[in-house]
């Protein structure tokens, strides 16, 4: 593997562009923010093809001693359940510093380098190895995100800044004594590599569990700590709104599968029902919820509940299918919901409401966009080609040989979400406008396009063909596996595999688009040589 | 007793301190006001000399006058930071005593005269010694905090302040008296050995460490004894409350540590016991009462116990377990502190402007609008003092919690890190204040803010200290395990 500094560049361009842009014209504040966002994603971008699917090892590692007395390390990695969250951040970036362009209008300078200090954190947080320098990134986000909620926020944005900053810091306080705890249990290291090989006793990892579990769930957010999502969401800007669903949102999840499972493996496996339930709970009551909202953000929030709910469930079913699946719906929920939230921004900067009945009938006028809201939404509920489907799919799959009840349950979560999407679809897109309203609806500018088509490419592009991203986190899902499920679990495992081999290709038959990936899959990993990895 | 020129020698810091200081108090009638600059710049070099000197001795092991002061690299650190503390508090000064319009040349001898008790403290093995320097630092203070005399709250600050710490220092005094009477010494080293002579039985011993527990917790402002902070902080002018809460308290740290790890060392499972219930206390009442405060001062007097408990933490965990990593993590905390809480009162002297106080919370709306750069050095002190990395707070808080947790204190860290997001409600709060909050048209004819270049110095080192340390801590940590490691 090349010595390159892949991930340092990565992490730390966009905060020398947040002190650049201080140094830069007025007039090209903007620019220099899309610039340096577009330059951090085409650096992302080869890190795609340079990633060996075939290794279940941290590819692309970077280890510097940070602070030696505690045995702190500033070391960074990537494996296949990182590399496409670090790259669905990159591609999010420059949309979200385009959608910014003409909304925000005061204090661009230090908006734009709120963003880029965001993006340097979130990145830190999917590459970091080091459980110390991922507590720094963890935390390093909160003021930012306060920030551009605060001050470039709506109407009620004090409150939402202050709610989200006290229970996200709240949370992740047990987090930080579960790091320490886990320092001195684990051999006084803070390297989560080696913190995943240890073990410890079963009452110590409830503990653990318990403490990681409050940091984690209340970013998810996991059903009763989600309080903060819809005022928070609600309240930022539209940038704001989507780096929260898109990013922040996936952090939660993404600590449950780096930490949670393989450290605490024992704890994990005796807690799935509760997180099970919760997830269930999650998934009907955020449906609910979104069901009842006339205020189009909102609306959005809640359905992010819900959906996420399908990636805790999946994270915790400890089968391939189950967490392959999570993990998709990560990366899938990040691009549909950014998408959507999006979309609400477009409308809001014509209308100045986000109330459903403030923007109906919008396909005579804005015949683009109603187009763009509509895929969108259809990926949101799970339309089969596109990116959720798959995901959605693959969590069921997995639910399914866990448990037949809970599988069915959830599935009420996606016939619920198409109730609430196709039922605001059908205020929004369709019906008459308003007549005052008209002159205000002009369709998508060029800058809107740009910001929207790439979204809708990887939405198709994902839901034709999950091949790639699937077989880039294939390995490294299969070690959290086993790790999860030791030998005295195995045979269930492996009869769960069984099961799942026969039961694939059938359930998935006739469904267009997951065909591809399912049959060829196995024996496509057995005919790839393994490489050797250089320490 | 035994003295020799070259003892002389070893205390040359604190012998140029005190001359500085005098020369500084008889030159200050004769002088012209435009010359009495002249008197900060010689406070200044002095001050750079002393800490040449002092980084000489780091590494020196020396006990000299017959014991009453011990010249060591445990010494050295606290003093380093006390020279830095008093050179950042005569450069603020500086642009704030002319706002404020108190022109005192004494100002400069008494703070030089503050340090001078301060250095004593430090490096004092002797309890008398100690004693002396506590009394010499407090009586300097006590006078320079009714420095505004115009104002009946600085007047009523210092009588409070003198009040209270009189009958602190008579606590303390009893205390060392009976420790007398119990061990027959007033040396540490002595005391230590006789304590590990006849064991722990003496109820003599254990009724004087009390006292002097109660005596230091005064000093540390260590609930329940804290009750004098908020209102002098209050009353005193700023930058005198900024070299109180940082100066004064690191040095009462110094000797407070020295005092019961180097001679009660023997008692370290009962004094554990008692600072684990007073730094719950701390913590509580600190951050609790902080959430209501509305002027800013008070609050970080607030803020200040709150960190003082949680520096005890340390304190704590350092007697339940042989490493000596607790009482290094309290040396570091203290010194992490130092350049955030500064920082944060010099925010509040340059708020000081006009006929403006810029003491209370709503002085600080819309500051982001009226000087970017105060309001973002100050979002870095709040972010810093509430604990969120990358500051200097995240790692301080990081070293203080890794002893307890080593210590089996998990419980103990849980609770303060939960206090610690209560903590941040109030220091934010007043980030949402300067930057969420448009500036009311009455703060549109409010005088235009500058910051003076002395105190552009005073900014800059805080905020450098905390970002840099922040980030690399790694000299910073070395040195404080170097100098807890002179400590016996």
């Amino acid at each position: 593997m090349s010595g390159f500094p892949w991930l340092t560049i990565l992490i730390f361009l966009p905060l020398l562009g947040a002190a650049a842009i201080f140094a830069v014209k007025d007039a090209s504040v903007r620019l220099v923010a899309l610039g340096i966002t577009v330059a951090n994603l085409l650096i992302s971008l080869p890190l795609w093809w340079l990633f060996d699917a075939s290794s279940d090892q941290m590819q692309f590692v970077e280890s510097a001693r940070w602070i030696p007395p505690l045995f702190i390390y500033y070391k960074l990695g990537l494996d296949g359940i990182s590399l496409p969250l670090v790259i669905m951040t990159t591609i999010l970036m420059p949309l979200c510093v385009l959608i910014s362009w003409r909304a925000i209008e005061t204090r661009v300078r230090s908006f734009m380098a709120m963003l880029l200090i965001m993006e340097c954190a979130m990145i830190g947080v999917f590459c970091a190895l080091d459980f110390v320098l991922f507590y720094v990134f963890w935390e390093a986000m909160l003021i930012p995100m306060y920030l551009l909620i605060g001050i470039w926020g709506g109407p009620n944005r004090l409150y939402a800044a202050i709610k989200f900053f006290l229970y996200t810091f709240a949370g992740s306080v047990l987090l930080l004594v579960a790091i320490m705890v886990l320092y001195f249990q684990g051999g006084h290291t803070f390297d989560v590599l080696a913190l995943s090989q240890q073990t410890y006793g079963l009452g110590l990892q409830i503990w653990l569990f318990v403490s990681f579990f409050v940091a984690f769930a209340v970013k998810i957010p996991m059903f009763p700590f989600h309080t903060w999502l819809p005022d928070a969401h609600v309240e930022a800007p539209t940038a704001g709104s989507v780096i929260l669903a898109s990013v922040l949102l996936k952090m939660g999840t993404y600590g449950f599968l780096r930490f949670s499972l393989p450290m605490l493996p024992d704890a994990s496996r005796l807690l799935t029902p509760l997180m099970v339930i919760l997830s269930i709970v999650a998934i009907i009551y955020g449906a609910y919820m979104a069901l009842a909202q006339a205020d189009l953000k909102k609306l959005i929030a809640y359905s992010s509940v819900s959906h996420m709910g399908f990636v805790t469930l999946g994270l915790f079913m400890f089968n391939i299918q189950g967490i392959e699946g999570a993990v998709m719906q990560m990366v899938n929920h990040g691009i549909t919901t950014g998408g959507l939230f999006l979309c609400v921004g477009m409308i809001y900067e014509r209308t100045h409401s986000r109330q459903i009945a403030d923007n109906i009938g919008l396909t005579k006028p804005m015949p683009r966009y109603a187009t763009f809201l509509v895929i969108f939404a259809l990926s949101s509920l799970g339309l089969p080609g596109t990116n959720s489907f798959v995901g959605e799919f693959l969590v069921l799959v997995g639910t399914f040989l866990w448990s037949k009840i809970a599988a069915a349950l959830a599935s009420l979560g996606i016939i619920l979400a198409a109730a609430y999407l196709l039922w605001m679809i059908q205020r929004v897109a369709f019906g008459v406008p308003a007549a005052h309203l008209l002159p205000k609806l002009h369709d998508c500018s060029p800058r809107e396009m740009a910001t929207l088509v790439p979204l809708v490419v990887l939405i198709f592009w994902i839901g034709l063909f999950p091949n790639p991203i699937l077989s880039r986190m294939h390995t490294s899902v299969e070690k959290v596996i086993a790790r999860v499920m030791p030998a005295s679990q195995e045979e269930t495992a492996a009869s769960h595999r069984q099961n799942s081999l026969s039961a694939r290709p059938a359930l998935s038959a006739n469904l267009e688009g997951t065909s591809d990936r399912e049959a060829p899959l196995p024996p496509h990993f057995a005919t790839i040589p393994t490489k050797e990895q250089q320490p | 007793m035994t003295f020799s020129v070259g003892d002389l020698f070893l205390i040359l810091p604190e012998l140029l301190v005190i001359t500085t200081a005098c020369i500084v108090l008889v030159l200050d009638p004769v002088l012209r006001r435009p010359d009495k600059d002249g008197l900060v710049w010689l406070s200044l070099g002095t001050l750079a000399i002393c800490m040449g000197l002092t980084a000489s001795q780091i590494g020196e092991q020396t006990l000299i006058f017959s014991g009453l002061v011990v010249i060591d690299t445990y010494g050295a650190f606290w003093k380093l930071l006390l020279y830095f503390v008093t050179g950042l508090t005569i450069l603020l000064s500086y642009s704030y005593l002319k706002e404020e319009r108190l022109y005192f040349g004494e100002y400069y001898g008494f703070i030089l005269l503050a340090l001078t008790g301060m250095m004593v403290m430090v490096s004092a093995s002797d309890l008398l010694t100690i004693y002396l320097g506590t009394e010499l630092m407090s009586l300097s203070l006590y006078t320079i905090t009714g420095l505004k005399r115009a104002e009946p709250r600085s007047l009523e600050a210092s009588a409070k302040y003198f009040v209270l710490g009189a009958f602190s220092s008579g606590i303390l005094l009893y205390g060392i008296s009976l420790l007398y009477g119990a061990t027959g010494s007033t040396r540490l080293p002595q005391i230590a050995t006789a304590i590990a002579g006849q064991g722990l039985s003496e109820p003599l011993l254990l009724f004087a460490t009390i006292l002097l527990a109660v005596g230091f917790g005064f000093k540390l402002a260590v609930v329940p004894f804290h009750m004098w902070t908020p209102d002098v902080y209050q009353g005193a002018p700023t930058s005198v409350t900024a070299f109180m809460a940082v100066a004064s308290k690191a040095a009462s740290f110094g000797a407070f540590l020295r005092v019961f790890v180097e001679g009660l060392g023997g008692l370290k499972a009962n004094w554990s016991a008692t600072f684990l219930l007073l730094c719950i206390a701390t913590l509580l009442i600190g951050n609790i009462v902080a959430l209501v405060q509305t002027n800013v001062k008070r609050m970080l007097a607030y803020s200040s116990i709150a960190h003082a408990g949680y520096a005890l933490i340390g304190v704590v965990a350092a007697g339940r377990i042989e490493q000596s990593s607790g009482i290094a993590s309290v040396l570091l905390y203290l010194s992490l502190y130092t350049f955030m809480t500064f920082g944060a009162f010099a925010i509040v002297a340059m708020l000081r402007k006009g006929g403006v106080e810029g003491e209370e919370i709503e002085d600080f709306t819309g500051l982001a609008k009226r000087h970017p750069m105060a309001a973002l050095l100050m979002l870095i002190f709040m972010v810093s003092l509430a604990g969120i990395p990358p500051t200097a707070g995240f790692v301080g808080k990081l070293y203080i919690f890794l002893s307890a947790v080593e210590a089996g204190l998990t419980w103990l860290a849980a609770l303060a890190l939960i206090f610690a997001a209560i903590s941040a409600y109030y220091y934010l709060r007043l980030v949402m204040v300067m930057y969420m909050r448009e500036p009311s048209d009455q703060s549109d004819s409010a005088p235009r803010l500058v910051m003076s270049p002395t105190l552009s110095i005073v900014l800059a080192c805080a905020v450098a200290g905390v970002v840099i340390f922040g980030v690399y801590p790694n000299p910073l940590v070395s040195f404080a395990t170097q100098a807890v490691s002179t400590l016996k």
